[in-house]
């Protein structure tokens, strides 16, 4: 069957099996690999992309479900060369140490930050609580969302001041 | 020694362009990683490129009958069908363990544990492979299976092994150190013995990502090349020319970003050789990832092994003497990755951070219709175990004794002026000073209104528990004159090039898995040589491009590669010296070392930069007589001895007692692990470390049914914590450096592994003091301690 959706902003279409998982098609028939794939059962969020603004485990959702819709991945998170505040919060705060939950943990947290720009340690843990990351237990991850947080609010208090200047 | 709280990080300092190493550094890995572009194996893509799927047992034992694979070999887009018959042709139907013992590529007589493999199937993609399997038909004559260790040995036990010549039972061999005599007649004087029943059982370390390889062998080159997830790329490699017989030259490994090891990317797996001889059948690249549930079935388990421990003191709290008896469950093939003189790894060690006078152990390890495997799981080659036990052991004794856990600790450490202290089981402790980490554990947890508040809280019912652990570990294996995995020593080479503009590259035998070696081994080499980490390129897991060594596990990275980076480094900066003092004019003596430069004694304005000497050392103009040209060197660093980190951890928990259910509310890690490269990395791993103890403490377990179902086969069965499960790390430091160790570092990779189960499980114990509780065993689930409650403990396995 024939998909068409859009992809961190770039409509793909693409033949494709019925069965085919989104994962496998984001990684394997786009070659877009920043999204991984660790657990089959929707436990690890190894694989979470957006759809449609919505974080999403791609292991469990079919590629054709995801026809005429739009797909966001960690492959568009960042603006060109400039890391998007999650992904440099990861960094500051060593949110990450494989690597491997790193790019589904971002999505989700990124999308917790979109609705919600000051959360408390209490909501980000919530937030990730679908997902596992076995090498840093979590408190660094919290602090990168922080700092993330921090980071965002004082851009934006920047920026209103140079409007109203 | 120093002892100082970690503070809480908020500036973040940018090390990475200063000529000194130490401190905290962004990492060089973290650029890639963030963007999704990393490089894992299930990346790697190349044209033409097959897929490979492993047909499994259903059954735990069971005599294989025959194989129809017609079916199979006809369904669309199939290549080939492969069964262990097919292999035993080529003599690759069994390959060696890490343990000199073998184990089935593909069973050819019987499957010994359910997910054993059986099959492959190569097709054109992975959907199309996974299709296939269903459609090969095996049939199986089941047999009785040996589940219950406890019962391996009896007299009518089947016989797993009868693959063995000779072998007529279930033994896989026994093991014992220390002084049996000694140790009875110490336990024979004692005022108080304390005995107690102590089961680590089966954990696994489930890393993100699973095992897998992609196999490209080019027929005309006759070479293969091997993107596996290995913590070992070298060793592999010899292994690989070893057992299949390919000319080492021709085989290059090649371990990309691997999504987290903890020991479970140590051995080879059937996996990997059915991958090599796919593409070998095919002339194609074969590409084999295994699902989640492969993983858990099939790949190094880690621990079960079940104690006896027993605990010799005086009635005044002096402990005397510790004996202890395991019996080890090894699975259908002792699939142990340790140096093989160690069968039981460094279990050695139970007698933890106490100057005692006699130990014995007396173990004896059997083999079960169960996955091979054993060490894994960051367990520093079973001193989990080791520290779990004795940790246990002593808070028996205080108990018994009725003395406040962390007083009878502190009466009974190795004191510091007894270092380097040689244990009652002949491990030569390098370097420690107890009292100071314990005492700093102590000041962070609020140690004594902790035990105020408990008492409030007993008195209204409540049930909260403190619970402390110490941990000596041994880590950073050899030297070679007495560990080597299969004949390999475990010593690891270093090649360090500075290139004419002063930038380098390092090269390194070992390989990270997210532990940072790509920053930490830049820092290590900047702060010997005065180039700026970020100037310095770190070279691993491709061995193509890195020289020969042992690889990354038992916590051995900084203790014995970075020993190795410091020392190439120094070697690299002695040449420096020479051509400095030719292009000051001044002999060698006239020289000292600045950071970044040598100055001439005195008068520190003469001075040529290490780039400087790069450029001079590549340039045109004579160099010093007997000088040649360039800015390199390479060792091989064999480690005198192990080096030994210690740490004291304190656990407070909250259980519910309506529903048993236990919350970890603090956990304070104060880690001593010798002289500090880079802070955030070091408190990174101890955290992640700490989340695998309340992994194993309370959640994580791999049951098996009386049939040998394996009832842990998906993350659904398998519990691994997650944010909810655990608290805010509080983390602290002590600075004991190793005085062997080139730069006094002694790794920390596994420490928090090592020493929080104990914490957590006596927190636990502490808890349940009002209901009587003396022991109960991981995992402390909800129904678990429940039934301590009332009384009814019962063991897992």
């Amino acid at each position: 069957m024939q998909v068409t959706m859009t992809v961190n902003d770039v409509e793909v279409t693409r033949e494709i099996e019925g069965r085919l998982l989104l994962v496998h098609f984001l990684r394997d028939t786009l070659g877009l690999t920043g999204t991984h794939w660790g657990c089959d059962t929707s436990n690890c969020g190894t694989c979470v992309v957006w759809l449609d603004g919505e974080p999403v485990k791609s292991c469990t959702v079919l590629a054709a479900m995801a026809g005429g819709h739009e797909v966001r991945t960690v492959e568009g998170l960042a603006k060109g060369a400039e890391l998007d505040p999650i992904q440099e919060g990861f960094r500051q705060c060593h949110g990450l140490q494989c690597g491997f939950c790193t790019p589904g943990m971002m999505m989700t947290c990124r999308a917790l930050l979109d609705k919600n720009p000051d959360p408390t340690d209490a909501e980000i843990r919530e937030a990730i609580s679908g997902q596992i990351c076995r090498c840093t237990g979590y408190s660094t991850i919290i602090r990168s969302v922080r700092w993330a947080s921090v980071h965002e609010a004082a851009a934006a208090e920047k920026q209103e001041e140079v409007a109203q200047a | 020694m120093t002892a100082v709280q970690e503070p809480k990080l908020t500036t973040f300092d940018d090390n990475d362009q200063k000529p000194v190493g130490y401190g905290r550094m962004l990492r060089k890995e973290d650029p890639r990683l963030l963007r999704g572009r990393g490089r894992f194996t299930d990346d790697v893509q190349l044209p033409g490129m097959l897929h490979l799927a492993i047909l499994r047992s259903p059954f735990a034992h069971a005599r294989i009958v025959g194989i129809d694979t017609s079916a199979a070999e006809a369904a669309p887009g199939v290549r080939a069908v492969v069964t262990g018959a097919a292999l035993a042709e080529q003599g690759l139907a069994w390959m060696p363990t890490l343990s000199n013992d073998v184990q089935a590529v593909l069973a050819t007589d019987k499957v010994r544990f359910q997910g054993q493999e059986v099959a492959f199937v190569v097709a054109d993609d992975r959907y199309q492979a996974r299709d296939a399997l269903e459609l090969i038909d095996v049939e199986y004559d089941v047999l009785d299976p040996v589940i219950d260790v406890r019962k391996a040995l009896a007299p009518d036990a089947p016989l797993i092994r009868d693959d063995l010549e000779g072998k007529a039972d279930n033994h896989c061999f026994d093991w014992e150190t220390g002084d049996e005599e000694a140790t009875a007649a110490v336990f024979a004087k004692a005022d108080v013995v304390v005995e107690t029943d102590v089961v680590y059982p089966r954990v696994h370390p489930a890393p993100m990502e699973t095992c897998g390889a992609v196999a490209d062998f080019d027929p005309i080159e006759g070479k293969l090349r091997l993107w596996s997830t290995t913590q070992a790329p070298h060793a592999h490699r010899t292994l690989y020319a070893i057992v299949a017989g390919l000319p080492e030259h021709k085989i290059q490994v090649i371990a990309p970003d691997i999504g987290g090891g903890f020991g479970n990317k140590v051995p080879i797996y059937p996996g990997y050789v059915c991958a090599i001889v796919a593409s070998i059948v095919t002339g194609k690249p074969v590409k084999w990832m295994e699902d989640r549930s492969e993983n858990l079935i099939s790949t190094g388990f880690a621990r079960d092994y079940i104690m006896r421990g027993e605990i010799a003191a005086t009635r005044d709290g002096k402990i005397l003497a510790i004996r202890t008896n395991v019996l080890a469950d090894h699975g259908a093939f002792n699939g142990t990755a340790a140096p093989v003189k160690y069968p039981a790894g460094f279990f050695g060690v139970f007698t933890g951070s106490y100057d005692i006078e006699a130990a014995y152990c007396k173990m004896t390890a059997v083999y079960t219709n169960k996955a091979p495997g054993g060490v894994a799981y960051a367990c520093s080659f079973r001193i989990t175990e080791a520290v779990y036990l004795v940790e246990r052991i002593v808070d028996t004794l205080a108990y018994e004794l009725g003395m406040d856990p962390a007083e009878l600790r502190l009466k009974n450490f190795i004191q510091p002026e007894q270092f380097p202290y040689e244990t009652k089981t002949g491990w030569v402790y390098d370097s420690g000073n107890y009292e100071p980490t314990m005492r700093l554990a102590m000041d962070i947890a609020g140690y004594a209104e902790l035990r105020k508040e408990q008492e409030e809280k007993r008195a209204r019912g409540e049930l909260m528990g403190i619970g402390i652990a110490f941990f000596t570990e041994a880590v950073g294996a050899g030297p070679r004159k007495n560990m080597d995995i299969l004949g390999l020593g475990m010593a690891d080479g270093c090649e360090l090039r500075v290139h004419p503009t002063g930038k380098a590259v390092v090269r390194l035998s070992v390989k990270t898995q997210g532990q940072g070696h790509e920053t930490t081994f830049a820092q290590i080499v900047a702060e010997e040589i005065g180039i700026p980490p970020a100037d310095i390129e770190v070279v691993h897991g491709d061995t193509d491009q890195t020289p020969f060594g042992l690889g990354t596990y038992g916590s051995r990275s900084t203790p014995v590669s970075g020993a190795a980076a410091a020392l190439v480094a120094r070697k690299v900066r002695d040449k420096a010296q020479i051509i400095a003092s030719a292009m000051l004019e001044v002999t060698v003596a006239d020289l000292e070392w600045e950071k970044g430069k040598f100055q001439v004694k005195g008068d520190p304005g003469k001075s040529v930069t290490i780039q400087q000497i790069a450029m001079r050392a590549h340039g045109a103009g004579d160099l010093p007589d007997g000088i040649e040209g360039g800015l390199e060197a390479q060792i091989c660093y064999n480690p005198s001895n192990l080096t030994y980190p210690h740490g004291a951890y304190i656990c407070v928990v909250d259980i519910d007692p309506g529903t048993a259910q236990v919350k970890v509310r603090r956990f304070i890690a104060v880690d001593d692990c010798g002289t500090r490269i880079n802070p955030m990395i070091i408190e990174g791993q101890v955290h992640g470390g700490l989340t695998d103890g309340v992994g194993m403490a309370l959640m994580e377990m791999i049951a098996f049914d009386e049939d040998g179902n394996c009832l842990g086969a998906s993350l659904m069965d398998y519990l691994i914590p997650t944010s909810l499960e655990v608290p805010d790390w509080e983390t602290g430091y002590t600075v004991t450096p190793s005085p062997h160790h080139p730069i006094g570092a002694k790794g920390v990779g596994e420490s928090a592994t090592v020493g929080s189960p104990p914490a957590i499980v006596n927190a636990v114990v502490d808890a349940l003091k009002p209901f009587g509780v003396r022991h109960a065993d991981m995992p402390l689930t909800p129904s678990r301690v429940w039934d301590a409650m009332r009384g009814q403990a019962t063991p897992p396995i």
